[in-house]
């Protein structure tokens, strides 16, 4: 059992290498004069290092690659070129917005997606099966931009029972403790604490529904053919024929086995709400990381851009490599091996 | 007919590719979708014959006209105008044309580039094939969008980098289809027949693993071409890839999507085209892989 924890360790640690291999050949692409700009003392942020010139000026690949990894592993990731600001410092400002509402849209596809599986599953090739099926496959070909549009359209604008843009109704001043509103809003000693609590979910339900649609579709169909595939396992049938009822045979037999597969995809599912949270971000103006990467690239920030890709593949990185101690952890053939 | 047919009662053995067919076409829903897919596809052929005005042309007396079936709609433009009077119709079918083939192209370039690798990766060394799947592997870890958008962000916003970008971005699938399918076949009896007859390791691949490998990269064909409608919309949309005039769906919706109060027509629209073409794609696709997986039981 250790041996594979090991070897998802070892997995882990090559994939950040190859990572900053990826990030270090970057800063090489961007055009001359901007390339990545690395203070060398963060507190005077005075004296600026640029790692392309000194490429350019003594040659040595290799000692850069170490000069720059020190950097990274300093949590160096130089100077915003619009604001000035230190990009490490402003993703752990955007981040966590991004990440409250990944996690609220991936509750909202789990909570509701298992279920919908399940029911699927259970009335295979009958009408609820068919219904929800099909349902999913609308949800994979919805342009996400298109479907926020229209989320608003028709619960804002038509509706009007949710706010379009932002975290936070603008009477509430809220400090950021936690970074993640819903927290701080509770955690915050004002008067109105509450009520800004309520305000705050309100204003993540429309663009959480919007980027957790597509994660909806795929738990769903992933949830109902891993459920398909073992309700014909003997052990489901021995279990139905000790006359266990059916809510009895899901929750003691079937879950269990069948959310195997499921945490898989719940690893692909970063990439994808990684992906619409870009989009959703920009059409809710909701102040994350993703928007923070697009306005940089449009404002050409190449230190921030640099900046963002490798503190979100990080993420990623060890999202999965977390998602595969999870899945050891579930799944008993694998740690035997 | 002559009388020798009718006295062999042998009837021709199915080919391959009419058995898929005859399945694939059993499948209502699919087939549906085959003919709303060869619909869109033949507006984007022709869309020089059949979009009445040309995408660029602004009416300046026509501004904000609401589709035909409106009160205040004109015949003249039958989905109404956009906000500086060019024609939505015209607009949407020179959209699909360019939407179509810019996938196409997109499509080629992974699937040549990603095919080659994973036959080369299968083919090749253990430590050749592992760089290349561990190179894979990296791309695919991060997500398509981000490096497409940081593809862009170095290389400079255009359709043509945005081609470039959303070709790299689908590659790893390429090369993962292709590797798993010819691995699934190597070790398959009838090729370990070839391999004890003597043949070289290119008529091996070519005359006996080539034509079993087809099935499942089709099918990733057109989920790749999906993909790419969508990838390249959203670029558009974000403003990354198509620009202003040009009438590509996702760059028409990010012109539009500030009016949705007083022209929603112009939101409605261009989101419908690309939700209607992709679905048709995914269910195009999705009816190949249960024929395919139908004839493989």
């Amino acid at each position: 059992m250790p041996v594979i924890i090991l070897r998802q360790l070892l997995n882990f640690i090559i994939s950040l290498f190859v990572l900053t291999i990826f990030t270090f050949g970057l800063t090489h692409l961007f055009p001359e004069g901007v390339s990545l700009l690395i203070p060398q003392d963060l507190d005077t942020g005075s004296s600026i290092t640029q790692i392309g010139e000194s490429v350019a000026n003594n040659g040595n690949l290799f000692s850069n690659y170490f000069q720059y990894l020190n950097q990274i592993y300093q949590g160096n990731l130089g100077l915003s070129s619009v604001r000035g600001s230190s990009v490490f410092d402003e993703f752990f400002i955007y981040f966590p917005a991004t990440l409250e509402l990944s996690l609220v849209a991936l509750i909202f596809a789990v909570f509701a997606g298992i279920p919908l599986g399940i029911i699927a599953a259970k009335n295979k090739n009958r009408w609820p099966d068919k219904l929800i099926v099909s349902s999913t496959l609308f949800g994979y070909s919805m342009p996400i931009f298109w479907w926020a549009i229209l989320l608003i359209l028709f619960f804002s604008l038509w509706l009007g029972v949710t706010p379009v843009a932002s975290r936070l109704g603008f009477e509430f001043d809220i400090q950021p403790l936690t970074g993640f509103m819903l927290a701080d809003t509770l955690l915050s000693d004002k008067s109105y604490s509450i009520e800004a609590f309520y305000s705050a979910l309100h204003h993540l339900l429309l663009p959480a529904i919007a980027l957790g649609t597509i994660p909806l579709a795929v738990v769903t169909r992933s949830t109902r053919s891993a459920m398909i595939s073992i309700l014909t396992e003997d052990y489901i049938r021995s279990a139905k024929a000790r006359g266990l009822s059916f809510t009895k045979v899901i929750w003691k037999h079937a879950l269990r086995n069948a959310m195997i597969p499921v945490v898989t995809t719940i690893g692909l599912l970063i990439s994808i709400l990684i992906t619409g949270s870009l989009i959703t971000e920009s059409i809710f103006s909701w102040p994350g990381a993703g928007k923070w990467l697009l306005e940089a690239v449009y404002r050409r920030d190449f230190t921030v851009i640099h900046g963002a890709i490798l503190a979100i593949a990080c993420f990623i990185i060890l999202v999965h490599f977390l998602l595969d101690l999870l899945s050891i952890y579930l799944d008993p053939k694998r740690r035997r091996t | 007919m002559d009388s020798q047919s009718q006295f062999y009662l042998q009837t021709k053995v199915p080919s391959n590719l009419f058995r898929w067919w005859s399945q694939f076409r059993s499948n209502k829903l699919s087939f549906v979708a085959l003919i709303v897919y060869l619909i869109i596809g033949t507006f984007a052929l022709f869309a020089h014959f059949i979009a009445p005005y040309d995408p660029t042309t602004q009416f300046t007396d026509a501004i904000h006209i609401p589709p035909s079936w409106y009160e205040e709609g004109q015949t003249k433009f039958i989905l109404g105008t956009d906000y500086i009077g060019r024609d939505m119709f015209s607009r949407l079918v020179f959209g699909a044309q360019l939407s179509l083939s810019l996938a196409s192209i997109v499509v080629f370039l992974s699937a040549s580039i990603g095919i080659t690798l994973g036959v080369v990766s299968s083919f090749a060394s253990y430590g050749i094939d592992g760089l290349i799947m561990r190179i894979m592997d990296f791309i695919l870890a991060i997500p398509s969008l981000i490096l497409a958008v940081v593809i862009v962000a170095i290389i400079g916003p255009g359709l043509p980098n945005a081609i470039y970008a959303v070709a790299l971005v689908l590659v790893p699938h390429f090369v993962i289809v292709t590797r798993t399918a010819i691995d699934q076949e190597k070790n398959k009896e009838y090729v370990t027949a070839m391999l004890l007859d003597g043949a070289s390791k290119t008529r091996l691949f070519f005359q006996t693993i080539l034509p079993n490998i087809f099935p499942p990269i089709i099918v990733q064909l057109t989920f790749a071409f999906s993909t790419a409608i969508l990838e390249i919309a959203t670029l558009g949309f974000l403003g990354l890839g198509a620009q202003s005039p040009d009438p590509e769906w996702g760059s028409i919706l990010s012109e539009s999507h500030h009016n949705i109060m007083f022209a929603p027509w112009t939101v409605a629209i261009p989101g419908l085209a690309i939700f209607f073409t992709l679905l048709s794609v995914n269910l195009v696709g999705d009816g190949l892989r249960d024929a395919i997986d139908a004839e493989k039981k």
